[in-house]
């Protein structure tokens, strides 16, 4: 019982992490109409925001430490961080232990911008290209953005730290009452949370304001949307924006949980599209549902005594379940009929 | 325009002229709904070897559910289409097609990317070869055959000009026309023409309805969906009236004409 | 067949013959006169005019091709350490083995069309690619990658660490060291080894224009251009494009088999999602849908790779020693992105760039300068410039 109770707790950071993309990625296929294949690599920008900002935290000089000699008899020279020359060392050792999250920030402003600048520079002119051409130019830029950020931070995954109060495991069972078996990271538990409100500040958002109704539309019907002489550009820029946006943050947050290396956006990119088909081609609730099942499902699948039965399968799990569902419900769990079946 | 031989139904007139005429397509009883709106109900329909049949009503009447069902796209609800002792129920286009059924849509379907000539001898390769047959030696250039019967069949339409044009050249009408000519190729046992004539200017519409008209005398049986009524009482024999999913009226077209059901029906909509 | 074939058809067959076989010397101006380099040409040029009869022809975008390519590597290999070193039964064995798995896999994937069957082929590429990693280890060697090794000494050696080459043993050829691949005893290696692999291009290249010219291409290129329409014709396009889905990861496992016989060596990274991506790219650089652009596109991307990827900063100082010592700097920082490891780079932005400016390839670029230069002539000569558009396309 507890180690099932766990499987699901393992399934859910990694299922927050594909919800969070597979939404992206249909709110972008919903109100565009564009297969974005470049969106594993805006998770992945996200990610290095992270990155980037816990190395500017960390920008240095050297000082030399008159009190202490290297091993050549030397006085030590010893990096300092600015931070903590200017802020002194408690300021800085809380700005540093916290970079994860306040590089939220950072990652909300960088990837609006970017997503912004995707849509107008790029992927504006592929509403009328074929699902193809979308395809292959997204995942030409995917190539591109991660070679970038291969050029700059290398090929190896850098380790991110979450903040030292919540860097041990929660007792989880005894929070719930279920006894003192069940532990876990309570990063991940954060993460799932994050995952959990952003997902509902995303519906809120398309659920509440005028904005969010038209996109609703537009995904519902996108012809009569533009019959009804909405400015449909500015609202596809902005579409794309939250969704890079979503994609980013997902990303920043993930560090702590998985090393950021320059690839790991086409190792999610995959999943999220699977996900995305499972749940059903623009359906925003299948997208979410379908995220945290397979995140579920996947965690199954890596426990030993499944294994034992069935080789391999924590491997194939997430594809062989795409199979099935592609073959024998072409629209997926949530899909409505008639979007994009074939 | 090129007048050359029409081709004829594989139907012979022997039958038709033999006074027994028999039923080619038989649609019994068909109902469907969408999400509990009666598309169709109670539909029972008879075409006849060799005619030609016109299905007209207002929008939204069922016109296109109807054809829809009969080349397998819709299933019905309940009820049967049956072409030549054949349930087409639960068939797909292609089984159908082979049956000897071929269809016009309502905005010209061609192989766009194709030359004229390859577009109408890809549905006689269908023809001779059935639904598959894989044999990549098979040289296209070969099927002089086919070719020289593609060729006549293009110049009968009036685009013996256009032989090696690629099809996304051609006009809205002269695309119709090659339609027209994949489905003639095919000697089809029926043809069914969603609105032939559906978006083209007045001289475009009236080289179509002489078009048909010729098919008409090679005795090729025809199920025609139609708007326009200038079209449908120059061509139709017999006329079936739908509105609201069902047939209000049947009958020769002078009878259609003075049904006040008709009227009704179309009151406000188009004068008959 | 043959007999059918158009004036030009026979020109472009002659024409391909003697480029692919005069390589070795065509090349060296550009320095890829080199053996390796050319049985990559020629190897990835089968891998792209395969994937072409899928992609080109009938306009279904599969993302998983790498992973036949793979597994033609892996049975050739088998082949290599269970019965000879003699390169035929690696090919047979590498196509049909290649051939069965595009059924399995075309016979689900085609079930749907457009982005799902993309993510279809790429699903279970991905899911070979991982069981090849782990359970399958025992016939694919993990990450250390599947070799020819020496004749095992007892049965109790695994089969991955030494061979047994059943029909090698029974015939007494003797083996010095580790074995090289051949063809009744002519080595595949080196140059032999290119012509053998040049040959099989041809071949290749021939079969595809006779598909190409055949009622079934033609078939083909109407599901592409519209399969509904085909359907109402009365053709069941399933079966067709299964054939074409079959047809094509056959040559993706004849070229992987090549790989495995120039070079006796398999890993999993080859099924990489990567790999996939970089023969779609092949294709469309080269132009999809036309016959020699598959080709051409191979060659240029594994001649980039090579170059680019070996260039490092100081090739890049010198080819800009001209110029003055801030604006030097500046150029080899800047091209410092696109060479030595940021080859990869270089390959995502020629992908952007043919997708957004040339979506025909390079063929489209090539015809595209030829109306240029025709273009001052008669209006005749423009109208035989469009109608040749239409002869190469179909």
């Amino acid at each position: 019982m507890d180690a099932i109770f766990l499987q699901i707790l393992n399934g859910l950071d990694k299922g927050g992490a594909y919800a969070l993309i597979a939404l992206g990625l249909t709110l972008i296929f919903g109100t565009l109409g564009v297969v974005n294949f470049a969106h594993g690599a805006l998770f992945m920008l996200g990610a290095f925001c992270a990155v980037t900002l816990n190395r500017l935290l960390n920008t240095s000089f050297d000082r030399v430490n008159e009190a202490k000699v290297d091993f050549l008899g030397k006085p030590l020279v010893e990096k300092v961080p600015y931070l903590e020359q200017w802020f002194g060392p408690e300021v800085s050792g809380f700005l540093l232990d916290w970079s994860v999250p306040i590089s939220l920030l950072l990652a909300v402003f960088v990837m609006a911008l970017i997503g912004v600048a995707m849509e107008r520079g790029l992927i504006k002119h592929f509403y009328n290209r074929p699902h193809a051409d979308q395809i292959l130019v997204t995942f030409g830029l995917a190539i591109v953005l991660q070679e970038i950020i291969r050029h700059f931070f290398g090929a190896n995954p850098i380790p991110q730290p979450a903040p030292d109060i919540v860097a041990g495991a929660a007792n989880v069972g005894g929070l719930l009452g279920l006894g003192d078996n069940v532990y876990y990271p309570w990063w991940r538990l954060i993460y799932f949370l994050f995952s959990a409100l952003v997902i509902g500040g995303v519906f809120a958002f398309l659920q509440f304001t005028t904005f969010g109704m038209v996109v609703r539309a537009g995904m519902h019907d996108r012809e009569t949307v533009g019959l009804l002489g909405i400015n449909i550009q500015r609202r596809f820029t902005i579409v794309f924006g939250l969704a890079a946006v979503v994609a980013g943050v997902a990303g920043a947050m993930y560090t702590p949980i998985l090393p950021p290396d320059y690839h790991m956006g086409m190792d999610f990119l995959v999943l999220s599209f699977v996900v995305v088909v499972v749940g059903g081609m623009g359906s925003l609730t299948g997208a979410v549902l379908a995220g945290f099942l397979l995140g579920i499902l996947q965690s199954f699948a890596s426990m030993t005594e499944v294994k034992s039965i069935l080789p391999g399968i924590d491997q194939i799990i997430i594809y062989l379940v795409a199979v099935i569902v592609l073959l024998i419900r072409p629209r997926g769990l949530m899909g409505r009929p008639g979007v994009a079946e074939d | 325009m090129a007048v050359a031989d029409i081709p004829t139904g594989e139907t012979s007139e022997r039958e038709f002229a033999s006074g027994v005429p028999d039923k080619v397509l038989h649609i019994d009883d068909v109902h469907k709904s969408f999400a509990g709106l009666h598309a169709l109900s109670n539909v029972d329909l008879d075409v006849r070897h060799g005619e030609t049949h016109a299905i007209i009503g207002p929008n939204g009447a069922g016109k296109s559910t109807l054809l829809n069902v009969c080349v397998g796209r819709l299933p019905p609800d309940r009820g049967a289409v049956i072409f030549d002792g054949h349930v087409l129920t639960g068939k797909t286009p292609h089984e159908i097609n082979q049956l000897g059924v071929a269809r016009v849509f309502q905005t010209p379907e061609v192989f766009l990317d194709l030359s004229v000539l390859q577009n109408v001898m890809v549905p006689a390769l269908s023809k001779r070869d059935g639904p598959f047959k894989l044999n990549p030696f098979a040289a296209f250039a070969g099927e002089t055959e086919i070719r020289d019967e593609a060729e006549a069949v293009i110049a009968s339409v009036g685009l013996a000009d256009h032989m090696r044009d690629t099809a996304s050249s051609l006009s809205r009408g002269d695309k119709r026309r090659l339609e027209l000519a994949m489905c003639l190729i095919q000697h089809p046992k029926l043809l069914l023409l969603d609105e032939p004539t559906a978006g083209m200017a007045r001289h475009d519409t009236n080289a179509t309805i002489d078009l048909l008209k010729r098919i008409k005398e090679g005795g090729m049986t025809k199920v025609i969906i139609e708007h326009d009524m200038h079209v449908v009482f120059s061509l139709a024999d017999r006329i079936t009236v739908l509105a609201g999913g069902r047939i209000i009226a049947q009958g020769r077209p002078e009878e259609i004409k003075n049904n006040p059901k008709v009227k009704e029906a179309y009151l406000g909509e188009e004068q008959v | 067949m043959i007999a059918t074939f158009s004036r030009s058809d026979w020109l472009l067959l002659i024409a391909f013959i003697v480029i692919v076989l005069t390589l070795p010397w065509t090349m060296q101006p550009i320095g890829a006169a080199y053996p390796d380099l050319l049985q990559k040409f020629a190897i990835y040029g089968i891998f792209a005019i395969g994937f072409n009869i899928l992609f080109g022809l009938t306009g279904y975008l599969s993302f998983g091709h790498a992973a036949f390519l793979g597994v033609g590597s892996y049975a050739a290999l088998w082949s290599f350490k269970l019965l000879t070193m003699n390169v035929l039964p690696a090919l047979a064995l590498s196509i049909a083995v290649a051939g069965v798995f595009a059924f399995l896999i075309g016979y689900v994937s085609l079930r749907r069309s457009g982005i799902y069957f993309a993510i279809l082929t790429l699903a279970f590429a991905q899911m070979s690619y991982n069981l090849a990693y782990s359970v399958l280890t025992p016939i694919t060697n993990g990450e250390t990658g599947l070799q020819v090794r020496a004749i095992r000494d007892s049965a109790a050696t695994s089969l991955r660490d030494g061979d047994v080459r059943v029909i090698d043993q029974f015939l007494g050829i003797p083996e010095i060291g580790v074995p090289i691949s051949n063809l009744f005893g002519m080595k595949m290696s080196g140059y032999s080894g290119f012509y053998f692999c040049a040959a099989l291009l041809i071949l290749g290249f021939f079969l595809a224009l006779c598909i190409s010219r055949s009622n079934f291409g033609m078939v083909l290129k109407a599901i592409k251009s519209n399969r509904n329409r085909l359907e109402y014709t009365g053709v069941n396009t399933r079966p067709y494009l299964i054939a074409a889905f079959v047809i094509s990861g056959m040559y993706a496992g004849l070229a992987g088999s090549l790989l495995s016989i120039t070079d006796p060596i398999a890993g999993a990274e080859r099924m990489q999602w990567t790999a996939s991506g970089e023969v779609v790219l092949m294709t469309i650089l080269g132009g999809a849908g036309t016959l020699v652009g598959p080709v051409l596109g191979a060659g240029v991307i594994k001649y980039a790779e090579q170059k680019v990827s070996s260039w490092n900063e100081g090739i890049l100082h010198n080819a800009v020693a001209l110029l003055p010592e801030p604006l030097q700097d500046l150029l080899v920082w800047f091209f410092s992105f696109f060479v030595g490891e940021g080859w990869h780079l270089t390959l995502g932005l020629m992908f952007m760039i043919i997708v957004i400016f040339l979506p025909g390839g390079l063929m489209e670029g090539f015809r595209r300068l030829r109306r240029a230069f025709s273009g001052g002539r008669s209006a005749d000569s423009a109208k035989t410039a469009t109608t040749s558009t239409v002869q190469e396309k179909s």
